[in-house]
Parts: structure tokens; sequence; C-alpha cells
């Protein structure tokens, strides 16, 4: 049982498990599904400085913090506890590809060529954990939702605004990938 | 003016001592798991994704998204209550000019740091602790939005 636990989960077994944390907190006290949320109540707990947007009473969105500390623990228990102790099985096309910018290690699930405390003080650092993290926080509050709150939890209650909030996430994405990250990688070689 | 934030409000009046909230936790503790099992949180993946190299991204939220649409349903059609009896709320999420730049914006950075706000989360669980510095700097994104937000477009 556990050698299978171990193994990477398929698909779909993943999408069923995800997609039924939306009744299980509807369930469990009317909570919406949603992560980015957690970004703003963290803002709202330390550092309102009388801005409206922070200005309530984040007291009462607490389960989202609770939840959030639950990825933390649940990733930390899969990580050492249900290893998959092969390389990470990524597609020989994006491999190649990645090979050109100097990624090489697949032993974890980060590119540990790129997300290492070494790079912290370098422009890699700088673009892939203060640029990157920055656009995703800055983003993911004015699209007033993430890939949960939107592209989960709103396309499952047909929410159109969500429908065109998950195509940008996605064009975001393509463009970021095949457009800019080439650009970012000659940049800081 | 916070029901237009598209945030989770929740008007409950029922008032619980703070250790139900664990229960949200132990929520949290098995999407966590699924996350890293499933590889969700692997920058690889994104990558794969956006590169249009795997169908595995593709296949899990779009799962999830039947899965909860489903599950939606039924606790519509059969009018299931909470576990406290209150009746289950759907709020429709609103739309403002936001969501496009926003999207956009926030697509940028998934595909460079690998990781849509869950999966920051879960990446330090993981054991990647530098990504700390990532999520510091999105919670420093959220508050420069909630600063500038009077002045941009909506």
């Amino acid at each position: 049982m556990i050698e299978l636990l171990k193994q990477p989960w398929h698909w779909s077994l993943a999408g069923a498990i995800i997609g039924l944390t939306v009744p299980a907190l509807l369930l469990l006290g009317n909570k919406k599904f949603g992560i980015s949320s957690s970004l703003r109540h963290i803002c709202a707990a330390c550092l309102p400085a009388n801005i409206p947007f922070f200005k309530y009473n984040w007291k009462k969105e607490i389960w989202n913090l609770f939840f959030v500390a639950g990825i933390v623990i649940g990733a930390f228990l899969a990580v050492n506890f249900l290893q998959n102790p092969n390389e990470v099985q990524v597609a020989e096309a994006t491999r190649q590809a990645l090979s050109e910018y100097g990624i090489q290690d697949y032993t974890r699930l980060m590119p540990s060529d790129l997300f290492n405390w070494d790079n912290l003080f370098t422009w890699k650092g700088f673009v892939f954990f203060i640029v990157g993290g920055f656009l995703v926080g800055f983003g993911t509050r004015y699209a007033g939702g993430c890939t949960s709150g939107h592209s989960i939890m709103g396309l499952a209650t047909l929410q159109w605004p969500s429908l065109v909030a998950t195509i940008c996430f996605m064009v975001g994405g393509f463009v970021s990938t095949n457009l800019l990250m080439p650009l970012i990688f000659q940049w800081i070689k | 003016m916070r029901h237009t934030d598209a945030m989770c409000t929740n008007e409950s009046e029922l008032q619980h001592p703070w250790w139900h909230n664990f229960k949200y936790l132990a929520v949290g503790i098995v999407f966590g798991i699924t996350f890293v099992k499933a590889e969700v949180i692997s920058w690889f993946r994104i990558q794969e994704m956006f590169r249009l190299h795997s169908f595995h991204m593709y296949g899990v939220i779009g799962t999830a998204v039947v899965v909860g649409a489903l599950s939606v349903w039924l606790i519509k059609h059969f009018k299931l209550r909470t576990l406290y009896g209150e009746p289950v709320r759907f709020e429709d999420k609103p739309f403002d000019k936001g969501v496009i730049y926003g999207g956009l914006i926030f697509g940028i950075g998934w595909a460079i740091t690998g990781a849509c706000p869950g999966p920051l989360f879960a990446q330090i669980g993981g054991g990647f602790s530098v990504v700390a510095v990532t999520l510091l700097s999105a919670i420093a994104g959220t508050w420069m939005y909630g600063a500038l937000r009077e002045r941009l477009p909506h």
C-alpha cells in the first residue's frame, strides 16, 4: 500500500481529490475554496497600514490560514514519508528546452539549479523569487482570485468572470514561458 | 465593498470556539499531500503545461473542475446543509477589468515561480525553504495592490 502511495499519483485521482475540496469546505462551514485570500488576510493581520482594502475583521477568515497551514504540513508529510525515489518524469521536449537554460537536475520536484539559497542575491533569485512572487501576489488579488478561487471554485459554480480569469491566467503563462523566459535566461546567464 | 472584492466573506452568525478551525487544517493536509504526490507543485510540471508538452496538469485541473461542479450541483439539488445545519450559500464572482489585467499579471508570475498561491505553501512544506522568499514577495505584491487599488483601472 505504502509502495503504491509513493508512486506519483495519476492526474484523475489528484483532480478528484482537489475537486472534492470544494464540497468539503462548503459542507464543513460554508467556506469558499480559495487560497490567494490567505495572502490578503496576512496583510490585514500584520500590516494593514490604514489601507481600506485591509481594514476588515480578518479573524473571521482565520479558517483560511488554518487551511494553508494544513497545506504546508501535508506537503511536509508527503515529501518525507511518501517520497517517490525516482526522478521527476518530465516530457522529453520540455527537458530539451530546459537543458538549454542549464537546468539538469530532476531529482527533486523543483530544479535545484534555480531554487536554492545561493541564488537569492543574484539576478536569478531576483527574477524567480522576488519578481515572480510579487506578480503572483499582485495579480491574484487584482484578478480577485487564483487557480483555486477562479479556475476551480469559480468554474465549478459556472461563473463567467472566472472563465475570463482562467483564460487570462493561461495567456499570461504561455507568453511568460515561451516569449519572456528565453529573454530572461539570455539576460541572467 | 467587501463583497465586491471576491474574498471569502463569512457572514455566518454562528460563533465557534477557535479550535473548530482544525477541521480546515485537516482538509489542508489532505490537499497538501495531493499537491506533492501529483507533482502539481513542481516547476517542471508547470513548464510542461505552458509548453503543451504534457496533458498532466490539464488533466488535474479539468478533473477538479468537473468533480467540483458535480458536487456543487448535488449540493444545490438536494439542498444539502452544512455540518452546523445552515443552508449552503453561493455567491457570484463579480466582473471588472481587473480580472483581465490581474489575470495576465498572475499568469506571467505563475510560469516564472512554477506556483500559484497554494503550491507556494506546499513548496515550502516540501523542503524548498527558499520559496519562503517568494511567498514574502507575494504578500508584498498583495499589499501593494491594496495600497494602489484606488488608482488602478478596474
